[in-house]
């Protein structure tokens, strides 16, 4: 058996007395693709928070390649290689959509080397590169903010493949998209799924269905279950959670 | 000892007042994120509104005179509430979700409101009227095609410029009449306030030591107004509204509040606060134009010390801070333990003045944000970092 | 055409720079050496305000404590030149700066020493306020304290030094201030007309440096991640960026500008009080670059100049206006022109207007602006 680049042992996290996640364990293994559903609240979103540093467990153990990540900040657990979209598409508004890609792509993000050294051009091309894929080079020059929102998600999934990550959380990839967006987007995560480890969380069935990858399910801060899609669907206590009454009578 | 005591009271006086004012910044801070740099200012009109009362019923004399404060309490009030209103439906409501815009704007306010009751004059009044009276009439009757252009914002913006300057010209003219018109009513100069004879002297004393009324009545008039905000916005429709609307202003408005409503009770109140402070003010010293100055800072810092949003932080903080500026700045530590070691004497010698009281209160707060960057109480959950 | 726009400040910082002292001088078109003097403070003005737009303009960190950096550097240079001239107006029968005597102090406080010297002096200026900008900006930035909380944070850092500064009177004079105007430099009296057209000649030299030391930090991808912190600091994190580092050393630049200003502005006012350092003045800052165009290095010039400029006129001749003035170009510049002069003319204001009249064609904007409920919300959240 592969040893999991990203392992979460009995994680709770709580607001207050309110458990958005409890006792959470999740394995994740090398060039997995993994997709996870879950109605609203089911805390899938804190899930991303924890992993990504920008929530503190409550208790529990987070490991990134069996290192112990609890309490670092998010720019190093970051640099561990681990990337995050957003469920609304964050780009920096006042940057054209080249240089947003430049700076995430940057290799090196300390201000010296900022201030001295130039882009390599094999990053400049990269950026190009994934520019051309997505359609996004004609706007090149553009500044983002002027960007359409599909475009904006566009450029925001973009950015994490430019970062080229480890392990590539996307929360809600395809809000927004249409359905031709969305076909294409799918492929995209498809692709990337290999080199790198991928996490979608999305509430779109058929996005997921085209993505054809292990599901997890999450209700209410616990993991439900997990498997296929269709699985999943026969599951009667998904069936419960998301419909709200059971096939019992 | 009865010199600590007697400090004490002040600092609890003071720390009453800051309370007061920070109450009413926190109110507006925290539930609707605008950061009103012009509060200190409200806080001043209250205080003038206060003399103005007062010299009102003077020469009524008698009980009318000793009744004077009460009214002058909810004449501030509604006074700088109304002032509240009328700005936030102007202009903050134009910058919302942009705090620093509305701290810059704000600012601009307070230099006018400043400056503003330092020469405000008869003259200076018939010149405004004069100007929102033309430049309403101008914009009304405005040809419909010429409001439909695609350049009436300029032109709007013009025709305001034109009833500006006529409003100049009305005032340099009716100046130039006679002094009746242009005396300015208050001036630059500190004016005072004398409070009613059932505030001067002392109320009773406890174990020998005389409890001043001012200072009583100040600690109580603040504890009254804080439970009467805590319950409006607990109990009250409107205040159920306004925490509504913080929550989630689109889903308000879906289920019929008026938001907009909301958004001017909500400044109005905060800035009411402010006034009422302003009136409590006037017992503990002189009024001047730059009154607001002098304690907009410290109830930022009662905010920041508290956490936003935390009416047991904000009563903490300010009593604190109160009580140290008092205790410290007067340099009755010296006075009441006159033995201490000459190495702390000499520290608490550096700091028995106002200015390095402030010195110390400050660094201190500064130093405990490193350890509690959010403050004594701090807000939890999702909400706190979008 | 682009070779004469790039050329037109060049050329304006010629005309200040040889022509100016010399209308001075002829009092040609009404021109005296007081409005010299004048515009050789609004000059030195224009450094801190380039400090304020790297700041607030390109990271959106909104400082209100520029003044402690200001009055610093003001107040090291006006140390220095007090301690070396000997002479009947400045120097006390104990051989101290006379202010000294006023509160019978014979021995030099031990942080007056080091200013016997004129090169440490003159480092001072920027290095004391940027070591104290650093210091203050890696408490505040450390613990991820912005928006208004650092504005807020920053001026009660300000209270504290202006209230140190203002109780000390045998440290440093108190309230009164160091007065430079009799003081000696390079052998002239600093109040004299010589010195001063000195003065103005060096804050024009100067000048271009600091323009071109901001326009370096800006240009290039260390620019990029201040604009991105100004943006979305929180997504710069999950990219792998600590935030901080590129903070603290904005801060501290700007601290360093500030001090240069202050120090220009010192020898050209003649004095330093703590009243540069009242929280008045370091809103104002805020306001010229918010006046001329945040977020552009040309802007800040223009704003703390014109202001300034706009400031003195208004004050000659109604002295009870300024502050009404001032109130109101807060408000306007805040509510109807974000982008402030220069960006009204560079970033389509100005052609939207004509447009507006009619007399030049509407720029089609392509592509549309978006208008997407969820997006406007998450940036509403503060």
């Amino acid at each position: 058996m592969q040893n999991s680049i990203l392992d979460l042992d009995q994680v709770s996290v709580s607001f207050d007395g309110f458990y958005a996640l409890t006792d959470l364990d999740f394995k994740l293994y090398p060039g997995e693709l993994r997709s996870i559903i879950g109605p609203n609240g089911a805390g899938k979103t804190t899930f991303l928070d924890v992993i990504t540093g920008k929530v503190k467990p409550t208790k529990g153990n987070v490991k990134l390649r069996g290192k112990n990540i609890i309490g670092l900040s998010e720019q190093k657990i970051s640099r561990m290689g681990v990337g995050r979209k957003f469920q609304t598409p964050r780009v920096f508004e006042n940057l054209t959509v080249q240089r947003n890609l430049e700076l995430t792509a940057s290799p090196t993000k300390t201000p010296w080397a900022l201030l001295t050294k130039s882009l390599s051009s094999v990053a400049r091309d990269e950026v190009f590169k994934i520019m051309e894929y997505v359609g996004l080079a004609p706007y090149a020059k553009l500044q983002a903010g002027s960007l359409s929102h599909g475009q904006k998600q566009w450029l925001a999934i973009s950015m994490l493949v430019a970062q080229s990550p480890d392990i590539i959380l996307l929360d809600e990839p395809v809000a927004g998209l249409t359905d031709d967006e969305t076909s294409k987007t799918a492929e995209l995560i498809k692709s990337l799924a290999g080199e790198h480890t991928v996490v979608v969380i999305e509430h779109d069935m058929e996005f997921i269905r085209d993505l054809g990858a292990p599901v997890t399910v999450l209700h209410q801060g616990q993991k439900l279950t997990e498997g296929s899609l269709e699985e999943v669907k026969r599951d009667p206590r998904v069936i419960e959670v998301y419909l709200g009454q059971t096939d019992e009578n | 000892m009865d010199l600590i005591f007697s400090q004490l009271l002040d600092g609890l006086s003071i720390g009453a007042v800051l309370l007061l004012a920070a109450t009413g910044l926190a109110i507006v801070f925290g539930l609707m994120g605008v950061i009103n740099l012009a509060h200190g200012e409200f806080m001043m009109i209250g205080a003038y509104v206060t003399f103005v009362v007062q010299n009102i019923f003077r020469p009524l004399g008698g009980f009318a005179f000793e009744a004077y404060y009460i009214i002058a309490l909810f004449a501030s009030f509604i006074v700088t509430a109304i002032f509240g209103v009328v700005l936030e439906k102007t202009l903050i409501r134009r910058l919302y979700g942009r705090p620093l815009e509305t701290l810059l704007a704000t600012w601009g306010i307070s230099l006018i409101l400043i400056q503003f009751v330092r020469s405000v004059s008869l003259a200076m009044v018939i010149g405004i009227a004069v100007t929102a009276l033309l430049g309403w009439v101008l914009n009304k009757f405005l040809p419909l095609p010429l409001k439909q252009a695609s350049f009436a914002s300029y032109l709007k913006g013009s025709l305001w410029t034109v009833a500006g300057i006529i409003g100049l010209i009305a005032i340099s003219t009716t100046a130039s009449i006679g002094r009746f018109f242009s005396n300015p009513w208050f001036g630059p100069r500190n004016l005072d306030v004398t409070p009613p004879k059932w505030l001067q002297g002392t109320w009773g004393s406890i174990a020998g030591i005389e409890l001043p009324g001012i200072r009583i009545f100040i600690i109580i008039l603040s504890a009254l107004l804080i439970a009467a905000v805590v319950w409006f916005l607990t109990k009250s429709v409107w205040g159920v509204r306004i925490r509504a609307v913080t929550q989630n202003r689109e889903m308000s408005n879906c289920l019929g509040i008026p938001t907009d409503s909301v958004d001017s009770i909500t400044f109005g109140i905060g800035s009411g606060l402010a006034g009422v402070a302003g009136c409590a003010i006037t017992l503990l010293g002189s009024v001047g134009p730059n009154l607001g100055g002098a304690y907009i800072v410290s109830c930022f810092m009662v905010i920041v010390l508290g956490g936003v949003g935390n009416l047991l932080g904000t009563i903490i903080a300010s009593m604190m801070l109160g009580i140290i500026q008092s205790i410290i700045g007067s340099g009755s530590l010296l006075i009441a333990f006159p033995d201490m070691p000459n190495s702390i004497r000499s520290v608490v010698e550096f700091f028995a003045t106002t200015s390095m009281s402030y010195v110390l209160v400050f660094i201190f707060i500064i130093a405990f944000l490193q350890f509690k960057p959010t403050g004594m109480f701090p807000q939890k959950g999702r909400s706190v970092e979008a | 055409m682009k070779l004469f726009k790039r050329l037109v400040p060049w050329i304006l910082l010629a005309f200040a720079f040889f022509i100016l002292p010399a209308m001075a001088n002829s009092e040609l078109f009404g021109f005296s050496q007081f409005r010299l003097n004048l515009f050789g403070r609004y000059f030195s003005l224009a450094f801190v305000a380039l400090g304020v737009d790297l700041i607030w303009g390109y990271t959106g960190l909104l400082s209100l404590g520029q003044g402690i950096f200001f009055s610093l550097g003001g107040y090291a240079i006006a140390m220095h030149l007090l301690l070396v001239t000997k002479n009947d107006f400045t120097t006390g029968a104990n051989g101290l700066p006379k202010f000294f005597e006023n509160y019978g102090v014979d021995n030099l406080p031990f942080f007056w020493e080091p200013f016997w010297s004129f090169p440490v002096s003159i480092i001072a200026v920027f290095i004391v306020p940027s070591v104290i900008a650093g210091f203050v900006g890696y408490l505040i930035f450390r613990n991820r304290i912005k928006g208004v909380y650092f504005s807020i944070i920053t001026q009660a850092s300000l209270m504290v030094f202006y209230h140190f500064f203002n109780g000390q009177q045998k440290l440093v004079n108190g309230t009164n201030g160091l007065k430079t105007s009799t003081t000696e430099i390079f052998g002239l009296v600093a109040g004299s007309d010589e010195a001063q057209i000195l003065f103005f000649r060096i804050t024009l030299i100067l000048l271009p440096f600091a323009y071109l030391l901001c326009k370096y930090l800006t240009s290039g991808r260390f620019g990029d991640s201040l604009v991105a912190i100004r943006d979305d600091e929180p997504r710069l994190r999950f990219s792998g960026f600590n935030p901080t580092p590129f903070k603290v050393i904005v801060f501290v630049v700007a601290g360093g500008l500030a001090g240069i200003s202050g120090a220009l502005y010192t020898v050209q006012s003649g004095i330093v009080s703590p009243q540069f350092m009242s929280i008045s003045m370091s809103i104002e800052m805020v306001i010229w670059v918010a006046v001329g165009g945040r977020g552009t290095l040309v802007g800040p010039i223009i704003g703390a100049v014109l202001v300034n400029y706009l400031r003195s006129l208004v004050s000659e001749a109604l002295p009870e206006a300024w502050l009404f003035v001032q109130g109101a170009l807060f408000v306007f510049v805040v509510v109807l022109m974000p982008d402030g002069i220069y960006g009204w003319f560079t970033k389509g204001g100005f052609t939207s207007m004509l447009a507006a009249f009619g007399i030049a064609k509407k720029t089609a904007t392509y592509p549309k602006l978006d208008f997407d409920e969820s997006v406007q919300e998450e940036s509403f959240k503060v």
